[in-house]
């Protein structure tokens, strides 16, 4: 798998392809089906949403289209690669070269800078040290916090933690930015601010996002929703007043 | 590579204290490994010189058949003992001696002036002194006149000087050994103790009166030298043909070499330097185990990180390399501390305290750093698997 592969895609261009994806998990003896047959094709340089509530299915969703989980049963096509072919060294590749993801709860690595958190997928890359700080410091900048570079976590707002999550999202310049209730723990004109963020993120660098999330006033900003009840979808398309 | 090492010590150095009291098993087990096998060492150092200093390319000849090999009855043992023909019959054929020298040991009171004192003496050829390295300060040692004569002459070693004269100048003086008097012809320079036996408390009288004395007509022993250390082996072939000739051929003595000696007490130190290098692994074992609990907590703790590297790009070996590399880096900076604090304290006792024995060999240094390394190694492949194993999605969800 070459870095190469993915400069392919075009905007517009199918980024993720799910057909009849299931995915079922043994508690015990009882099957527990979190997701049961679900369709969509996410296209390069969308902005998504997916909505639902508790329990139907939205963070399975989200750990399968970041290729942390595999489908147990149907077909899930992440830049034109099968999912559930691939071995984990080349898993790890993929997240790496084509997934940023951002966690409702940051999880930003304690005790160590922000400039070294953010350039941790780089490393992974095999990207050298210089050029890791380099590129780590041009993402800060790109998300405001190019003077916190040499802080450590615990000494950040949750705003400012948040935007460093960001930052080493796109530090590797990924296709798809995956978050996950990013502004759940936020106060809303934070979280306003952020959502702010992740608009101008895909109009300037043409990056799909796909959120997860509860937040009405997220979800209704993006471009299309997808609704899912019990595992399957129930509604896709332009986000819906009321709803 | 490279990289993973860099940030197991940015890891270390992220969290100090815990780092600190992960290492201090392993540094204490590395300090007692280098101490106790120093101990060893320096004993080994220690009985070397010594042996060494019994005299050079030195031989003893003894009497009757030592079996060193299986056992069973003594083949033909007759025991036959050494006469002073036998050193004779040595001395004129031999030709790759240096020197030879019979012996006859006995114990006995030496009486000066109504003091007495209990000590060893030792019958004698004038070889003796330079077979032995044992000279006189004043006076002359025996000569072979007074072998040949039977003189009844005595050279005295410091100690009796010390216990019977005092301030008292003992040359010409006449002191009763058992029921014989004896004048005093030499009197022995200072000397240290050997293996324990105090070579200053001994009195030397020629080998033919020391027979009278003791009332026998056999030698306890000989002492022969090579000429050098190559001829050795020869001198002793040529020593048991002479000696074998004058017995129809049968082998009624022993050969022993001083490289005997040293292989019999190098083996000893030998076991001895193992079993106190098994004792300091067992704190070694201890340090390891307290690396690897010390791990798993960690392992537990850093959950979500791990989740997260994963989710950014790592694979299970790079999470496996990650914890593994953290675990052998604290060990080994805790064994080369440890290496640190022992070779110091070794060092320390060298030069205030010169009279124990002590070493520290390079290979002491090998075998410290090395073991701290397996032990990281060791005691840090059950949490590395542990957090390679991780499934990403649970790591990611831990709370
Ligand atoms: N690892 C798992 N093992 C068993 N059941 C799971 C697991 N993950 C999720 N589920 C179940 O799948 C369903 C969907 O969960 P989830 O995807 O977390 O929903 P949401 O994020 O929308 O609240 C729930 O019933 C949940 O209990
Ligand atoms: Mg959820």
């Amino acid at each position: 798998m070459s870095a190469e592969d993915a400069d392919s895609i075009a905007i517009g261009e199918p980024l993720m392809e799910l057909t009849d994806l299931h995915r079922t998990f043994m508690m015990g003896d009882e099957e527990v089906r979190a997701l049961r047959g679900v369709n969509f094709t996410i296209t390069k340089g969308e902005y998504v949403c997916i909505i639902g509530p508790s329990g139907s299915g939205k963070s399975t969703m989200m750990y399968v289209l970041g290729c942390l989980d595999t489908p147990s049963q149907g077909s899930y096509r992440l830049a034109g690669y099968e999912v559930a072919e691939l071995d984990d060294p080349e898993l790890a590749a993929l997240r790496n070269r084509y997934i940023g993801f951002v966690f409702q709860a940051f999880n930003l690595i304690p005790r160590t800078t922000t400039v070294d958190n953010v350039a941790l997928p780089l490393r992974y890359a095999g990207v050298g040290v210089r050029e890791r700080r380099k590129r780590a410091e041009e993402a800060l900048t790109r998300v405001g916090l190019g003077h916190r570079l040499d802080h450590t976590p615990d000494r950040l707002s949750g705003g400012e933690r948040q935007r460093v999550a960001i930052a080493r999202a796109i530090v590797t310049k990924p296709e798809l930015l995956l978050c996950d209730e990013p502004t759940g723990n936020l106060d809303s004109r934070v979280g306003a601010e952020i959502t702010k963020l992740f608009e101008d993120l895909n109009s300037e660098l043409g990056v799909t996002v796909v959120i997860v999330t509860h937040d009405p006033n997220l979800a209704k900003r993006a471009k299309r929703n997808i609704k899912l009840v019990d595992g399957q979808v129930v509604y896709d398309g332009p986000p819906q007043e009321g709803r | 590579m490279f990289e993973h090492i860099l940030s197991a010590f940015l890891a270390l150095k992220a969290n100090k204290i815990r780092a600190a009291l992960t290492m201090l098993g392993v540094v204490i087990g590395v300090l007692a490994v280098t101490l106790l096998v120093g101990v060893g060492d320096g004993a080994r150092i220690y009985l070397d010189e010594q042996i060494s200093g019994l005299g050079t390319n030195l031989m003893t000849i003894v009497p009757g058949r030592r079996e060193t090999r299986g056992f069973g009855p003594p083949a033909g043992n007759t025991a036959r003992p050494l006469v002073m023909e036998d050193v004779e019959a040595l001395e004129r054929q031999g030709s790759l001696l240096r020197g030879i020298s019979p012996m006859v040991m006995g114990g006995g009171a030496v009486r000066y002036k109504g003091r007495t004192r209990d000590t060893m003496v030792l019958g004698v050829g004038p070889a003796f002194s330079d077979l032995r390295n044992m000279h006189v300060e004043r006076g002359s040692f025996v000569r072979s006149e007074d072998v040949d004569s039977r003189r009844r002459v005595c050279v005295l070693g410091r100690t009796i000087v010390k216990e019977l004269f005092g301030d008292e100048n003992p040359l010409g003086q006449t002191v009763r050994l058992a029921d014989g008097r004896f004048r005093v012809v030499g009197l022995m320079e200072e000397r240290g103790t050997s293996l324990g036996f105090d070579l200053n408390d001994l009195v030397f009288i020629p080998v033919t009166s020391a027979m009278d004395l003791f009332n026998q007509d056999h030698l306890s022993q000989v002492l022969a030298s090579a000429r050098s250390k190559e001829d050795a082996p020869a001198a002793a072939e040529e020593i048991e043909q002479i000696l074998a000739r004058r017995r129809n051929g049968e082998k009624t003595f022993t050969i022993q070499s001083q490289d005997d000696l040293l292989k019999t007490f190098g083996a000893l130190t030998a076991a001895m330097t193992l079993m106190l290098l098994a004792i300091a692994s067992i704190s070694l074992v201890v340090g390891g185990i307290g690396i690897m609990n010390i791990m798993l907590v960690s392992v537990r703790e850093r959950t979500r990180e791990i989740g997260v590297r994963r989710a950014v790009g790592a694979t299970k070996s790079d999470i496996l390399w990650q914890f593994l590399l953290e675990s052998v880096v604290i060990s080994s900076t805790g064994g080369a501390v440890g290496l640190g604090l022992g070779a110091s304290i070794v060092l320390l006792l060298k030069r205030f305290a010169p009279s124990v024995p002590v070493a520290l060999s390079p290979w002491i240094a090998a075998v410290a750093f090395g073991s701290s390394f397996v032990v990281g190694v060791f005691s840090g492949v059950v949490p590395a698997r542990r957090a390679a194993e991780l499934d990403p999605v649970d790591a990611l969800r831990y709370e």
